[in-house]
């Protein structure tokens, strides 16, 4: 039987559900002040870079933003492999009395973000953390929780949600698969 | 279909070309990381390495020490003297009981050829070839390959001249391999009586005099002259090859374009290279040593995450 497709954000849905999250970052951090936003490879770098984008419409101050490929934190390379090819690591400099947002597309697990939450702490000493996933689907094996969620949605094991970014795979759409 | 590494790098004549690119590409992340304020990331935290070293080296030891390191693996240097290597013992039987203390990798350097090829095949630890004889020295190579795709921007279509004792130079072979999977033009320059009989058959153009090389190349790879060639008789004195072989600031001055010049190391200035070059605008001497470290993490990293299973079936090339 083929998989099941649904979609859960649509091109137009997507963008609001990113307008949204850019105001609830500010909400958050107060601000634009000492805030950085940092984007997990592949997709959460374009993400941040969208969030960036509408909190520069609506403030007119660029924030600074980073990215930052997670492979080498990861605790599975026995079981899955080396990836074959890692992203790039940039942070916008001193991450020293600076409020990080830790930018990704889907939190599941949480193996992702607490592998991001080592890898940050060994570039330096930020104020505050936080994290904006633009899609929740439940299912954490660790204790972790995101501050700004675009949408929350009940998943079980098998499924697969698709996060589609225009920049790298020419529209941008979400669905879910199963 | 994903490419792997499988269990050992003994050399790079029996890798494909997509293998040798999967190492570069890989390597080129790693080079951040040694530029991070701690320099240094878990990805091998609980593998262990022996770098078993039965010839003196430094920089390839040091190297790959600090690709370990860097990569939070546990290491252990064993060299051939005042170890139990000294009291007769054999190869394997230094590397079982090595394996008996539950070791995840072992570098290896020998002055036999093949002995990484042998050990690879009799343990269970991943092997991997930092020099063995007149054979290969594939992590040297990688290094060179990735010095000159950062260079150049890419290796296929370059001409690229290998200079000096090719006969006896493992360094040359996993050079020849790397270069030519990858789709540079290859020659050598050297004396007649340290090239190896027949080289022009492997598509190799041979050049007798280092002027005609300069002429040609984009990339120059200047071998060391090992000093112990001349007491055998293969040159007949450091001066005269100077005089003939040496890479000099006045002969690439003369070059119709802008070469490359690359060192293995450690170098013999006034011999095979002179300082005008060595320390010159040509030279990425200390580019290749940099890139060494990340070239080395990144094979390091792609066989500790490679699986027995994907390891039989690049060996049967099918991957």
């Amino acid at each position: 039987m083929p998989p099941d497709r649904t979609t859960l954000l649509d091109a137009r849905a997507m963008t609001r559900a990113l307008q949204r999250m850019a105001v609830e970052v500010l909400e958050l951090a107060q601000g634009t002040e000492d805030l950085l936003l940092i984007g997990i490879q592949r997709r959460g770098v374009e993400l941040a870079e969208r969030i960036a984008k509408f909190i520069e419409k609506d403030e007119g101050v660029e924030v600074p933003r980073g990215a930052l490929d997670i492979t080498l934190y990861r605790d599975d390379l026995e079981t899955v492999g080396p990836k074959p090819v890692i992203g790039e690591t940039r942070l916008p400099g001193d991450l020293a009395g600076k409020h990080a947002v830790i930018v990704d597309d889907v939190l599941y697990t949480g193996r992702t973000v607490r592998a991001a939450l080592d890898e940050l702490a060994d570039f330096g000493r930020p104020k505050r953390i936080s994290l904006c996933v633009l899609v929740d689907r439940g299912g954490r094996e660790l204790p972790i929780q995101a501050d700004i969620v675009g949408k929350m949605v009940k998943t079980v094991a098998g499924d697969r949600v698709e996060v589609m970014v225009e920049e790298v795979d020419g529209r941008d759409q979400v669905d879910l698969v199963r | 279909m994903s490419v792997s590494l499988g269990k050992d790098l003994t050399g790079l004549e029996h890798l494909s070309p997509d293998q040798i690119r999967l190492i570069l590409d890989t390597a080129e992340p790693f080079k951040e990381v040694s530029e991070r304020p701690i320099k240094k990331v878990p990805a091998l935290r609980g593998k262990t390495i022996v770098n078993l070293f039965f010839e003196a080296s430094t920089r390839t030891r040091i190297s790959f020490e600090f690709a370990e390191k860097r990569l939070s693996a546990d290491t252990v240097n064993v060299a051939a003297t005042g170890s139990s290597v000294s009291k007769g013992e054999t190869l394997v039987d230094t590397a079982r009981n090595l394996e008996a203390m539950r070791i995840d990798m072992v570098v290896i350097r020998h002055p036999s050829s093949g002995a990484a090829d042998f050990l690879g095949q009799r343990i269970r630890s991943n092997v991997i070839n930092a020099g063995d004889g007149k054979h290969e020295h594939p992590t040297q190579g990688l290094l060179d390959l990735l010095t000159i795709r950062d260079k150049h921007g890419k290796i296929a279509g370059l001409n690229v001249c290998l200079v000096g004792d090719i006969l006896h130079s493992r360094v040359a072979r996993s050079n020849l391999w790397g270069l030519t999977k990858l789709g540079a033009q290859v020659a050598v320059c050297g004396p007649r009586t340290l090239l190896p009989r027949g080289i022009e058959e492997l598509g190799v153009t041979v050049f007798g005099r280092i002027e005609e090389a300069i002429e040609w190349a984009d990339v120059l790879n200047v071998l060391r002259l090992q000093l112990e060639r001349m007491e055998a008789g293969f040159i007949p004195s450091l001066r005269e090859y100077y005089r003939v072989f040496g890479v000099t600031g006045e002969r690439l001055e003369r070059a119709p374009r802008s070469i490359t010049v690359m060192h293995p190391g450690p170098m013999n200035r006034g011999v095979e290279i002179d300082s005008r070059v060595a320390d010159g605008p040509h030279s990425v001497i200390l580019d290749q040593v940099t890139n060494g470290v990340a070239v080395r993490m990144a094979v390091l990293y792609l066989l500790a995450g490679g699986r027995p299973e994907l390891a039989d079936a690049a060996k049967r090339g099918s991957e």
